[in-house]
């Protein structure tokens, strides 16, 4: 008669979880990654955590990128998933890129700017060669690397802060002034998206997203599938100081600062349908970490989602909708996973629905 | 006769505005592009009425602002000034007062459209039969069956092949997305419909066989029409009265016999003077 | 209020006497996992959902350990609405014990000391449950909450949100009639099989979620409230106790179910308990043959023990 019982779900999942666990430590004979290790060294993809969870907690996004094997996916959700529990203490006032304490600073627009291209930990100009002697490491050598760097710092005192690029093309009149806007951002984490969205919205949610996600569609403009045809007039890394209100005294506190890039990229001039002369367009694009390729993708879909605002969406990468409902990793990677959940009742009443079907076809009830 | 449409001062400007609009435009300006901001005056100060079982024409070539007309009436475009009365038995409608879900009603009970692109009424991703479905479905009648026959039956009517009830209207030649367009703009037999310079770009003699049709719906069914077009001989064939734009201005009304026969404006005279 | 159930009067009062026993240690978590804004806000978005049936409202959805996809809009209504006092059944597919089920009903248990677990529709204050409505028919002060992945029965002819929203606000459903009209001249038959589109209270027309055609029946007139969570699309809509929801169809072609008949023309039974009522799982046995069995466990169960006791 094979009467089927489902069971042994609860100790499928348990034995599945000690599955991983066991995966993740079977050699033990390395040490365990420490929270610190997965940040310096691992500094990029920590960054990428980081800013997809949307959660400034350097020690717990090392830990989500160790729970989850490496899984920035999964990371950033373990972040993600975490926040939904803390509680709200307050808000900070609008903050500057100016006062970034800078490490990476350059600007494509122009030859020389002031203070200088300083071109900090980059990887743009290195040649993807694999180095072999890394495959033996060992803290002596990370000390000696040290040693030296140090010994030949030169003795030159840098300012911590830079002016920003834009601001001369503002004074020349090539960008529109600064507008004072007194209206609250957008708080996605607390108010759906309900379309049309403000800037704001729009600008938050990128900043939460899936880098490959962002990138791809603003490739996609890049390529054609749109016209925004940037330049970066800056791309700065650098460490915000983040003010809070004394809860006593109402005067504002550095209470720490977070690591973030940001990039302001300008885009060609169009016709002004009012008296006013045309101006370069603006997209910013600013994220938590180190992540230069999603605040330059950010930037540019900035720019084509207020161009397809106004002139209505030639492109999925202009159409509000398409970009913000489509880039949150967490969101994306959830749903895709959830098809290998059991679906066989929906299953049945599919293979219902195709029998009636074909046995109407074959009466031959359907003219064709 | 009763008044079913009643017009007045329908004016509608693209772009900014400003006070010289008016006074820099129009037929004796050339242009219905204001010179100082660039606004385009489509349409300025139209009024007209339109009576139960009439056939109305507006005639006019390109920059006219006939269609903006039209437009305006079938809450496509929003006026810039002006309004617009439909009224029906003891119920009287401001057109431009009511919300969007009271037009909307408005549309799909009483008004028909024809346009001349059937891409702007047809849905090309359902059958001919679906898109005539589409608007019974809108007025609140869902049996199936009912609903089958009546498209059979409009479609019948105006002279499409029934067998091809269920294709895909990009399949079809243009004479018949015209016919399908007609039959769905008649769906709710609305008393009031638009025609929108809907035999242009078709052959002569499809030209000739859907004006036929139209003038023979219009007297059995006695709907009111509102025809745009530049094509004397339409206005010749169907409409009993005639407005002639140029510039986004009425520069002659009257009886279309009249007009075509013995034309004022010097304008509405090179039209008459010129067609074929 | 006599219909509110008890959970909903008694949440409000018992989260002030869990804020003292929140976080043990900085990264404790509280009663509900949730904190206290996202509680509230989800509430309130359920009064509204309440309030209007059948109208999605959106809400902030929160992220929880579960992905986006496994319930997370379901969980969120659980976590705000259950008490201390309350008795939980996690179903997926009909059954206990699936895996989803399991893990949801694990997490619920960690996060909300001292609320009882079952497998007993009948016992159940708050049942969370994907794609199936319990076999037994559930009575007042009963709360059904179902796991939603797509909310809009609209999306199937209109990607753009902001133009369905248009559409559920002039309550224009006509393309959504134009696909049922051509599914019959293709087909002759509504191809919808689940997520089959219903009209509650004769107003907004919701998408009941990827339950079979076979429980849409049962949201119309019932004694308990239904919930509906899409934590990935951030909507909450319910259908209300004593409501009208009724499957768009066409009133000359009647509404069809799942249809369990074999070749002979009989009803197909189960062949666990026997019952020629309930909706059947399809599988393959060990020798190759087609088994049916109930989807809902817990009614299979009833059953079997019902023949039992008539036998003896």
């Amino acid at each position: 008669m094979g009467y089927v019982a489902i069971k042994g779900g609860e100790t499928a999942i348990a034995e599945a979880v000690k599955l991983l666990e066991f995966l993740r430590t079977r050699d033990n004979t390395a040490s365990p990654l420490s929270t610190e290790a997965i940040q310096n060294q691992l500094h990029f993809l920590h960054s990428r955590v980081l800013s997809e969870g949307g959660l400034y907690h350097p020690e717990l996004a090392s830990l989500a990128i160790k729970q989850s094997a490496g899984d920035t996916l999964e990371a950033a959700f373990y972040l993600r998933a975490y926040r939904s529990t803390r509680p709200r203490l307050g808000e900070t006032p609008l903050h500057s890129g100016k006062n970034m304490r800078l490490i990476r600073r350059i600007s494509a627009a122009f030859k020389d700017i002031p203070g200088g291209q300083m071109l900090g930990p980059t990887t743009d100009y290195l040649q993807r060669l694999f180095r072999f002697e890394l495959l033996d490491e060992s803290p002596k050598h990370f000390r000696k690397i040290a040693k030296t760097w140090l010994k030949e710092i030169p003795d030159e005192v840098l300012p911590t802060t830079f002016p920003k690029v834009l601001d001369s093309l503002r004074q020349e009149g090539l960008l529109p002034p600064v507008t004072e806007h007194h209206e609250h951002p957008f708080d996605i984490t607390r108010e759906p998206l309900v379309f049309p969205v403000p800037r704001s919205a729009a600008l938050a949610t990128m900043a939460r997203g899936e880098t490959g996600s962002v990138l791809a569609i603003a490739y996609s403009n890049m390529r054609g599938y749109g016209d925004i045809h940037p330049t970066v007039a800056e791309l700065r890394v650098g460490y915000l100081p983040v003010q809070l209100q004394h809860p006593v005294t109402s005067e504002f506190v550095e209470v720490g600062e977070v690591l973030m890039t940001e990039c302001e990229v300008v885009s060609m001039y169009e016709a002004q349908e009012n008296e006013d002369q045309p101006t370069f367009g603006l997209g910013y694009g600013a994220c938590f970490g180190h992540n230069e390729v999603k605040a330059i993708a950010m930037a540019i879909l900035d720019r084509a989602l207020q161009k397809g605002i106004k002139h209505g969406s030639q492109s999925p990468s202009e159409d509000p909708e398409f970009v913000l409902l489509h880039i949150d990793g967490i969101e994306s990677m959830g749903f895709a996973s959830h098809y290998k959940m059991p679906h066989y009742v929906t299953f049945q009443s599919d293979m219902d629905r195709l029998r009636t079907t074909q046995k109407n076809f074959q009466e031959g009830k359907i003219s064709e | 006769m009763n008044k079913i449409l009643e017009v007045r001062n329908l004016t509608k400007i693209y772009g900014s505005n400003c006070p010289q609009c008016f006074t820099s435009t129009g037929p004796e300006a050339n242009t219905n592009i204001c010179p100082y901001c660039k606004s385009i005056v489509a349409a300025f100060n139209v009024s007209f009425d339109l009576y139960q079982g009439e056939i109305l024409g507006i005639m006019g070539e390109s920059g006219s602002g006939k269609s903006s007309l039209v437009k305006m009436l079938y809450f496509d475009e929003a006026p810039t000034q002006g309004s617009a009365s439909f009224f029906e038995k003891n119920k009287t409608y401001d057109l431009f007062a009511l919300n969007s879900a009271q037009a909307m009603w408005l549309r799909n009970h009483r008004f028909g459209m024809v346009y001349q692109n059937p891409h702007l009424a047809l849905n090309f991703q359902v059958s001919a039969g679906g898109n005539i479905a589409e608007r019974l479905l809108v007025s609140d009648c869902i049996n199936y069956t009912k609903i089958r026959d009546r498209s059979k039956t409009l479609l019948a009517r105006t002279e499409f092949l029934i067998e091809r009830i269920d294709e895909l209207p990009k399949n079809f030649s243009g004479g018949m997305q015209q016919r399908v367009q007609i039959a769905r703009a008649l769906a709710t037999e609305p008393p009031l419909l638009f025609l929108d310079e809907v035999t242009t770009g078709l052959d002569l003699s499809v030209q000739a066989k859907i004006l036929d049709l139209i003038l023979e719906l219009q007297q059995q069914l006695k709907v009111a029409m509102i025809v745009v077009t530049h094509d004397l001989g339409v206005i010749r064939l169907l409409t009993s009265r005639t407005i002639v734009m140029k510039y986004g201005r009425v520069v002659e009304s009257g009886l279309t016999d009249q007009i075509l026969e013995d034309p004022q404006h010097s304008y509405t005279q090179q039209l008459v003077a010129s067609a074929l | 209020m006599t219909l509110l159930p008890k959970s909903l009067e008694t949440a409000s009062t018992k989260h002030q006497n869990d804020t003292s026993t929140s976080q043990s240690n900085v990264y404790g978590y509280q009663f509900g996992f949730l904190d206290e804004d996202a509680k509230k806000e989800i509430r309130r978005t359920l009064l509204k959902a309440v309030a209007i049936p059948g109208y999605q409202v959106p809400y902030a959805s929160r992220e929880m350990p579960i992905a986006r996809g496994f319930g997370t809009g379901g969980l969120q209504i659980t976590l705000s609405i259950i008490g201390a006092d309350d008795t939980l059944k996690v179903i997926d597919q009909g059954s206990d014990d699936s895996v989803n089920a399991v893990n949801i009903r694990k997490f619920t248990a960690e996060t909300c000391p001292g609320i009882k677990l079952t497998k007993r529709t009948q016992e159940a204050t708050l049942i969370q449950t994907r794609h199936r409505i319990p076999e037994i028919p559930l009575k007042e002060r009963q709360i059904l909450v179902l796991q939603v992945p797509y909310p809009d029965p609209l999306v199937v002819v209109e990607a753009s949100e902001e133009k369905r929203k248009i559409m559920h606000g002039g309550g224009d459903y006509a393309r959504l009639w134009v696909k049922l009209y051509e599914d019959m001249i293709k087909f002759s038959e509504i191809t919808i099989s689940h997520r089959y589109p219903t009209r509650i209270n004769g107003s907004y027309v919701i998408d009941p979620s990827p339950i079979p055609r076979f429980d849409v029946p049962k949201l119309h007139q019932s004694e308990c409230l239904y919930l509906f969570g899409a934590g990935r699309e951030k909507k909450i809509y319910a259908v209300p106790p004593y409501t009208n929801a009724q499957p768009l169809c066409f009133e000359d072609i009647p509404f069809r179910v799942e249809d369990f008949t074999d070749e002979k023309g009989q009803r197909r039974a189960c062949a666990r308990c026997g019952s020629t009522t309930s909706f059947l799982d399809e599988f393959l046995g060990n020798t190759g043959e087609k088994v049916y069995q109930c989807s809902d466990s817990d009614y299979c169960n009833s059953q079997l023990a019902l023949r039992e006791t008539l036998s003896e």
